[in-house]
């Protein structure tokens, strides 16, 4: 199991008590997103999404813009200098509002094939981790952990 | 039903949790690839698959003409924040990774 190649498509879903536009906010600001995507404030601006974490920063080209619904971009794991050298991937944000009034979040990471180690670094707890914090974060007001 | 209730119905089976393992080997299959897998009819198959949608722990996604299968693991990701936290987690970590390891080389 742990041998095993990570897939080069991956996608990750969850629902979400909170409007299409906070979700979007939560996605897109660096405010927000300092407190679930391990500390890195995200800013997507000007066609750009730029990210910090620490003492390294990098920014990604956005593909498609189109809040609060959805956003297409390019994928640089720039936490990582050796993740960083293999081939950009891409990220789709799908935010679908439902009946209920909560909101449909699904995330698709894909172009990973040129990419294996930044796939296998953003699978298992990866997106998980960052998706459930989120989740958290728009439902309760709270980071996940401490 | 709640969330969590639909997605251990859904894991309470052990054909179900074939089809999830077989996803987890390669995700985005087809009905058809899956169902070759399976002793099982079509219509099982896509039963099964159904409560495996309902409960979040399978996404499909259109691709052209094809329907593909993906598998999503967030709502296992949210059963397990609900008991194991940040801190806990690196000790379950290390334990499954020692059973693991032990149970290879035995």
């Amino acid at each position: 199991m742990s041998t095993m190649t990570a897939q080069t498509t991956q996608v990750y879903s969850v629902f979400i008590l909170a409007t299409p536009e906070q979700i979007w906010e939560a996605i897109t600001k660096p405010e927000f997103t300092e407190k679930y995507f391990h500390g890195a404030t995200v800013a997507v601006r000007d066609g750009r999404r730029f990210t910090t974490i620490g003492d390294l920063s990098w920014d990604e080209e956005v593909l498609e813009e189109d809040p609060p619904r959805r956003l297409v971009h390019r994928w640089v794991a720039g936490y990582s200098e050796e993740l960083a050298a293999e081939d950009p991937s891409r990220v789709t944000w799908e935010i679908e509002p439902q009946d209920d009034g909560t909101t449909l979040l699904t995330v698709v990471h894909d172009q990973l094939e040129t990419a294996p180690k930044t796939a296998a670094s953003v699978s298992g707890t990866g997106w998980m981790y960052v998706l459930s914090g989120l989740k958290t974060l728009l439902e309760t007001g709270k980071p996940l952990a401490g | 039903m709640d969330d969590d209730d639909r997605v251990f119905k859904a894991l309470a089976d052990s054909t179900r949790r074939h089809l999830l393992d077989r996803l987890f080997e390669r995700d985005g299959r087809t009905l058809t690839e899956l169902e070759a897998e399976l002793e099982m009819t079509r219509f099982g198959v896509m039963k099964h698959l159904r409560i495996l949608e309902d409960a979040g722990l399978v996404v499909t996604r259109r691709q052209g003409r094809e329907k593909l299968h993906y598998l999503n693991p967030v709502p296992i990701r949210l059963i397990h924040d609900r008991w194991i936290d940040k801190y806990t987690e690196h000790r379950v970590a290390a334990l499954a990774d020692l059973k693991l390891e032990l149970e290879e080389t035995a």
